[in-house]
């Protein structure tokens, strides 16, 4: 970041997300003080966690963004281990999976990020589609365990493609030469991670100020159309008014918005119905009052791909 | 033991303390462990943990699963001859956990001339100490999700009617490193700390032993149970 030509945008954003979370925190601990007066609230409580974790996570994303390209390729590889093995604690395996599975976190997911630094298109994006996908279950017939075979086989394969495949499309943003635009990709990460949480943001707000009429009651008791609307409708505005910070124009810019807020919220109901599946609220809590990592994490991982890919077909 | 604890000095004193320390802290790290405590479960008060037993970082994930309060008071049961077996894991058993060395022989039952292992966890229960111990009485390293019990946890409960009795339950540790592995996979473990039981008036062996077992498996989450019936039904064992 330092004199690259994305810093004065950056700061900029940076600043800006500091601004709202400053006011976020300021409402927070307002309604702590004047609804909850300083008494135990679950909803209040679970806001300020929520904001807290924000802060953490800003911060996280600003310093990987000092580093550029390595910081950005580790913070995301760390994201997709934490994310993969949260996915692979909810699934059955057994002892014959065991070769895969330390394939898949030892020799998988450190191969995958190595071809996004290298910039290697042809490869990283068949990697884990192509070779682990026909890899993984030759070893695990090799464990010699039958049992549930093909749905062993198939969820392990599901994990990577979510955990690692899907995750590794935001660093492999850096690896994009868009004419004009060159070195300020981080900008492009940038775009797409504050539209589509921001997106999941206003559509917690929205949901909480005017929810009524439940979405998906039996996928995901908390979303509602109030929330689906007002927080799509106003994630898209914001990607509008994002739109010089990118290699897009007003309306392109809130288009791209648009189609990556819808495939976010449909994310969220994939990876509810796992959860509601294994009988599970979250994936994890290692993000205080979110969950785990994929809890934060599902929309940007039904995103990313398809970010990267129109991105890729219509600017590069 | 106490020949052990007399020959340490300050700083194997000090060594053992920050080798605890860190083991603390790489079990967070690997396993990303999680204490998942019921209701009242948490008090300093002597207390016998007993979980179930699928690999050798069990006891590590219980007694670093608990606050690092209760930690200090918590002593794995341990074979002697193993822990006494070189001067390294004597100084872990020792110096790190500082773990009640329990005698038994070559068939693991004790001795008539040594003393009586029940006999010496009811002595440290009664000191106020906390201890952690695993009444399957070996490592289960079959199918099983858990096996029959052995009867030690039952002579513990009729001699030291006042311990609190805390079930716990290990999620997943089997999964990250199963029988005959040498590279452990980085699942996340959780430590589930049941709620404290103790024996009812006239409740025999196998009915007390039943109910502690129960007890156990009942704090598996769903999404394990649901699993029983794919070829690993706990009531196999």
């Amino acid at each position: 970041m330092f004199q690259s030509p994305s810093l004065h945008a950056n700061l900029i954003l940076f600043g800006g997300l500091s601004a709202v979370l400053l006011l976020a925190s300021i409402i927070g601990g307002l309604l702590k003080w004047k609804v909850a007066k300083g008494a135990p609230h679950s909803v209040i409580d679970n806001l300020n966690a929520r904001v807290n974790a924000w802060w953490v996570m800003v911060a996280v994303v600003g310093l990987a963004f000092v580093f550029h390209k390595p910081g950005v390729i580790i913070l995301f590889s760390l994201i997709s281990f934490y994310a993969l093995r949260e996915f692979i604690t909810l699934t059955y395996t057994r002892r014959g999976d065991h070769w895969a599975l330390i394939a898949a976190f030892y020799i998988c997911l450190p191969t995958q990020y190595a071809l996004i630094w290298i910039d290697w298109y042809g490869l990283y994006s068949i990697f884990i589609p192509v070779y682990a996908f026909l890899f993984l279950p030759i070893l695990e017939a090799f464990g010699g365990d039958v049992t549930r075979f093909l749905e062993r086989a198939s969820k392990v394969q599901w994990g990577l493609m979510i955990c690692i495949f899907s995750i590794s499309h935001v660093p492999a943003l850096l690896t994009l030469n868009i004419p004009h635009f060159e070195d300020k990709n981080l900008l492009l990460i940038a775009f797409l991670v504050i539209v589509v949480q921001g997106s999941d943001v206003l559509q917690y707000v929205w949901g909480k100020l005017l929810g009524r009429h439940k979405v998906a009651p039996k996928l995901s008791p908390s979303k509602t159309w109030e929330g689906l609307i007002g927080g799509i409708a106003s994630a898209t505005a914001l990607g509008a008014l994002l739109h010089w910070a990118t290699p897009f124009t007003p309306w392109q810019a809130a288009l791209i918005a648009l189609t990556i807020c819808l495939m976010g919220f449909f994310g969220g109901l994939v990876m509810s119905a796992i959860k509601r599946d294994r009988g599970v609220k979250d994936w994890g809590a290692m993000i205080e009052g979110h969950g785990g990592m994929l809890d934060r994490l599902d929309s940007v991982v039904f995103a990313a791909p398809i970010y990267f890919h129109i991105l890729r077909y219509y600017w590069t | 033991m106490t020949h052990a604890v007399k020959n340490s000095s300050f700083i194997r004193k000090l060594a053992g303390y920050l080798t605890g320390k860190l083991v603390v802290v790489f079990s967070h790290l690997l396993t990303g462990l999680r204490s998942q405590w019921r209701e009242h479960a948490m008090t300093p008060e002597p207390t016998l943990y007993f979980g179930n037993h699928t690999s050798h970082g069990d006891f590590v994930l219980i007694w670093a699963g608990l606050t690092p309060y209760l930690r200090s008071l918590t002593r794995p049961v341990a074979a002697q001859d193993y822990w006494q077996g070189s001067r390294f894991r004597n100084f872990i058993g020792t110096d790190t956990f500082h773990a009640l060395m329990i005698r038994r022989n070559a068939a693991g039952k004790h001795s008539s001339e040594d003393e009586d292992p029940v006999q010496q966890m009811a002595d440290a229960l009664e000191h106020g100490q906390s201890l952690i111990m695993f009444p399957e009485g070996t490592r289960n390293t079959t199918d099983a999700v858990l096996l029959a019990f052995k009867s030690g946890l039952y002579h513990l409960a009729v001699q030291c009617p006042n311990a609190r009795l805390v079930p716990v339950w290990i999620d997943n540790i089997r999964r990250v490193l199963p029988k005959g592995k040498v590279l452990p996979i980085p699942l996340a473990c959780t430590v589930h700390y049941g709620a404290p039981m103790q024996l009812n008036q006239g409740e025999d062996k196998a009915a007390f032993l039943a109910r502690a077992r129960q007890a156990m498996l009942d704090l598996r989450p769903e999404h394990d149970r649901r699993d029983d019936t794919l070829g690993n039904d706990p009531d196999k064992a």
